[in-house]
């Protein structure tokens, strides 16, 4: 590889290209951000121009493309530019050579090309640049046009790149589009499992296992997975109580059936415990407050546990606990407001905000 | 019982080896607390020094780029408009603007951009894809002026995004291309801007976007994706323009975005993922935007509450009285909707005239804290986090959360902020924006004048 590198030759010089006249970008007498182009570069685009306008399918305009694509996978550049290269591509909006990777579909088209040997291609570009919406759509288009045959092939790369990365949202959202499209379910949730067990806060995954378990159809839907479900999401809640991802997949469980969520014992029992150990306990009294919202009335132990979270300026406030029904949930709804005001100042503004509209105030 | 209580009083010791997402976490933390640590310890008047925003080094720095980009931005081939837009509206922002020799050169070669047959390609010659045509459209309606905003071409590019639409709602990116929900806000925002949004463009994008809300609350690329900042500011700002933004479910959408903020003071993309300087903008203005939607919030939260209260207390009736509940809500949703979205070319001109004073929902000063220690190079340009390198991407985007910070208590759109508002010298001031479009707002009404009233 690094031989062929050095011994790569212009465009200009190869003889099977003598009879392309390179067609240059017409970027006007004064263009604006203007890029420096390396001459290999430049040279590789004018051809790829060329054959482009005349629209011809043919095994070099082929290979020319793929020329052009690995210049921005960084295999012809320096490493420094290479890193700059890589970060750039982060951008959400970006999209790299779409013209390029446009054409090169069309081409393997018209040249009925192996697909499993494109397979490869991307693998390759992936290598020194995955986040490119551009060679993830291809890949998409071309696992499409495999059908089923590629399914094996597909879960294997995106569970490479997972490895590397393992919130890559490309990856991740091509993994989906796999399954959707192509099968596999059978063993995803266990996948889901075993990265959730190296990295209980990897919110791709969690965000994975709602996907498997809502959609897959060898598991019968969210109703069906729930209760074992929550006791999986309870015991990780209570491992890392901190841990926003596992609270937010445990709401999630009752999406739609917000009354089982309210009614669930298994909910408020979780919220309170996190609440009596002192720590970490700011998602246990979102929830809490949110079960309020929606009716739920918290028993004596609740108020007991809030009360022991109150601080002495709190004290002095003199809310009353001791009025009855809608009074006292409102009172409670306020505490908790108000302790979350101490104990979240990032979100200051957000409790205040939630106390002026507590339901019960209305 | 007693093992029970033992248990709940010892909870298990966390395993030794901390995960890679804490890692993460903690290093970033660590470096990010570090500078907040010596901006304590320093003397005041060097603290407002540390404050201020380097105006000067980053319009040398971005302005600099109009001129001259090395080779590495051959990355950037085909997205040449974006880095006009980047640097337009970070120049904008600043107060500023280019001289006409630059601004003739910039609409010339974003013509040449512009595809014969609509839309506008990432370079000359190229392939028109909907992203760099807001790209280009955001950068001429900055640059202003009737030259400019007349070298759009509206009727083509109308015919553009109309080939682009999918049945089921969204939007291509280009021909043949992905579709997920840059392209809906894109594509919808340009229409919007340029008044030539109808039923057409409109229809079922609602639908999409729903699809692409998920558990947690915010809005994901594509059904069953992640939630995540960028693409929730696209789902949002677009429910705003098409009128149907009370679909989305926005107490949850609200929670989600507010948790985006962590200690580090900046927000972050994705649920337990790195703070980054561009979700300045792409949270910030989703918070900013859903700030500006409280009555229909209170609406909601008024609504389910209502809902559950009347289960609770009438728990046999729960079925029926929950079945004539929704469907009254479901009536009152879809008045709102029709009433609103007959009126759709008028919602981004509304959204600016009628702002409604409402305190911030999320920590503005902090946020402002992040972008001027955190994300600022002295030097000039700004980034994602310490350690990372300026790019002109996080200099807008940087730039416009700061932005959307300091006017984040203003009763009216541009009414000045009181000094105790803006982080540091007021004379960090930046210009305000229009938040749907992430445009300063002089020249969104220049635009607007321009391309409302003309016809």
């Amino acid at each position: 590889m690094k031989e062929g590198e050095q011994q790569r030759v212009p465009l200009r010089e190869r003889a099977e290209w003598s009879d392309v006249t390179p067609l240059p970008q017409n970027d006007g007498p004064n263009p604006v951000v203007p890029i420096q182009y390396t001459e290999d570069f430049s040279q590789v685009m004018d051809y790829f121009r060329a054959v482009y306008l005349a629209d011809e399918r043919s095994p070099r305009a082929l290979a020319l493309t793929a020329e052009a694509v690995q210049f921005n996978s960084g295999n012809y550049t320096v490493c420094q530019v290479r890193i700059k290269c890589f970060r750039l591509h982060l951008f959400l909006f970006i999209s790299s050579l779409l013209q390029v990777w446009h054409f090169r579909r069309l081409l393997l088209e018209s040249l009925k090309v192996d697909l499993n040997a494109e397979l490869d291609f991307v693998e390759r570009m992936a290598a020194g640049n995955s986040k490119n919406y551009q060679m993830w759509h291809h890949r998409r288009w071309v696992a499409e046009k495999l059908g089923p045959e590629a399914r094996k092939n597909e879960l294997e790369f995106t569970k490479k790149i997972l490895s590397v990365d393992a919130k890559h949202y490309h990856a991740w959202s091509h993994r989906q589009w796999v399954l959707q499209a192509l099968g596999g379910w059978e063993d995803e949730l266990n996948y889901c499992t075993e990265l959730l067990k190296e990295d209980i806060f990897n919110n791709s995954a969690w965000n994975q296992r709602y996907f498997v378990i809502t959609r897959s159809p060898f598991l019968g839907g969210l109703k069906a997975m729930r209760e074992s479900e929550v006791l999986y999401t309870i015991e990780a809640i209570i491992a890392y109580p901190e841990n926003e991802s596992s609270w937010r997949y445990l709401r999630g469980l009752y999406k739609g059936e917000t009354t089982s969520w309210v009614n669930d014992p298994q909910v408020s029992s979780v919220c309170l415990k996190i609440l009596r150990t002192k720590s970490n306990y700011v998602f246990a009294l979102s929830t809490i407050l949110d079960l309020i919202c929606f009716g739920y009335l918290p028993n004596e132990d609740f108020r007991d546990a809030i009360d022991a979270l109150k601080t002495a300026d709190m004290d002095k406030q003199n809310l009353d606990d001791n009025e009855k029904g809608e009074q006292q949930n409102l009172n409670i709804a306020q505490n908790i407001c108000s302790i979350l005001e101490q104990v979240d100042p990032i979100r200051t503004n957000y409790w205040i905000w939630r106390k002026s509209r507590l339901p019960l105030s209305a | 019982m007693s093992e029970e209580s033992e248990r709940e009083t010892n909870p298990p010791p966390p395993p030794p080896c901390p995960t890679v997402s804490q890692r993460e976490q903690w290093m970033v933390e660590s470096q990010v607390f570090q500078i907040y640590q010596l901006f304590a310890t320093i003397p005041r008047n060097a603290q407002t020094l540390m404050l201020e925003l380097q105006r000067d080094n980053h319009m040398q720095y971005v302005s600099k780029g109009l001129r001259h980009l090395s080779s590495a931005f051959s990355v950037l081939d085909a997205n040449r408009p974006w880095l006009c837009y980047w640097i337009f509206h970070s120049i904008a922002l600043s107060g500023e603007s280019v001289d006409d020799e630059l601004e003739d050169n910039a609409i010339d070669f974003l013509n040449r951009c512009q595809d014969p047959n609509g839309g506008y390609a990432g370079g000359p010659g190229q392939m028109p894809h909907i992203a760099t045509t807001y790209a280009a459209v955001n950068s001429l309606i900055t640059l202003g002026g009737e030259k400019s905003l007349a070298s759009i071409n509206r009727d083509k590019l109308y015919g553009f995004l109309r080939r682009m639409k999918q049945p089921n709602g969204g939007f291509r990116m280009h021909d043949e291309g992905e579709i997920d929900v840059r392209a809906c806000y894109t594509a919808i925002s340009v229409a919007s801007v340029l008044n030539i949004l109808d039923d057409e463009l409109i229809q079922n994008v609602g639908d999409y976007i729903i699809s692409c809300q998920t558990y947690e609350g915010g809005i994901a690329g594509e059904p069953g994706s992640e939630a995540h900042g960028g693409y929730t500011f696209c789902g949002l700002a677009t429910m705003i323009l098409i009128g149907e933004v009370n679909h989305l479910d926005l107490p949850r959408l609200v929670d989600w975005v507010v948790f985006r903020q962590g200690k580090e003071c900046g927000f972050q993309g994705r649920t337990n993922k790195l703070v980054d300087g561009c979700y300045s903008f792409w949270q910030g203005g989703a918070v900013a935007l859903l700030q500006r939607l409280s009555s229909i919030i209170n609406k909601q939260m008024e609504e389910t509450s209502q809902i559950f209260a009347v289960s609770y207390v009438s728990e046999a009736k729960e079925s029926l009285d929950g079945t004539s509940s929704h469907a009254t809500c479901r009536g009152e949703h879809e008045g709102t909707s029709e009433s609103s979205s007959s009126d759709f070319k008028n919602i981004a001109y509304k959204f600016i005239n009628e702002w409604r004073a409402q305190e911030p929902l999320f920590h503005s000063i902090a946020l402002q804290q992040y972008i001027l220690l955190c994300a600022q190079e002295q030097e000039g340009g700004l980034r994602d986090k310490p350690g990372k390198r300026r790019d002109h991407y996080h200099t807008c985007y940087c730039l416009s959360g700061l932005s959307l910070c300091q006017y984040s208590w203003s009763k009216h759109p541009d009414s000045p902020p009181l000094p105790n508002l803006v982080l540091g010298p007021y004379s960090n001031l930046l210009e305000p924006i229009h938040p749907l479009f992430n445009v300063v707002l002089g020249r969104y009404r220049e635009a607007h004048e321009f391309f409302f009233t003309e016809s």
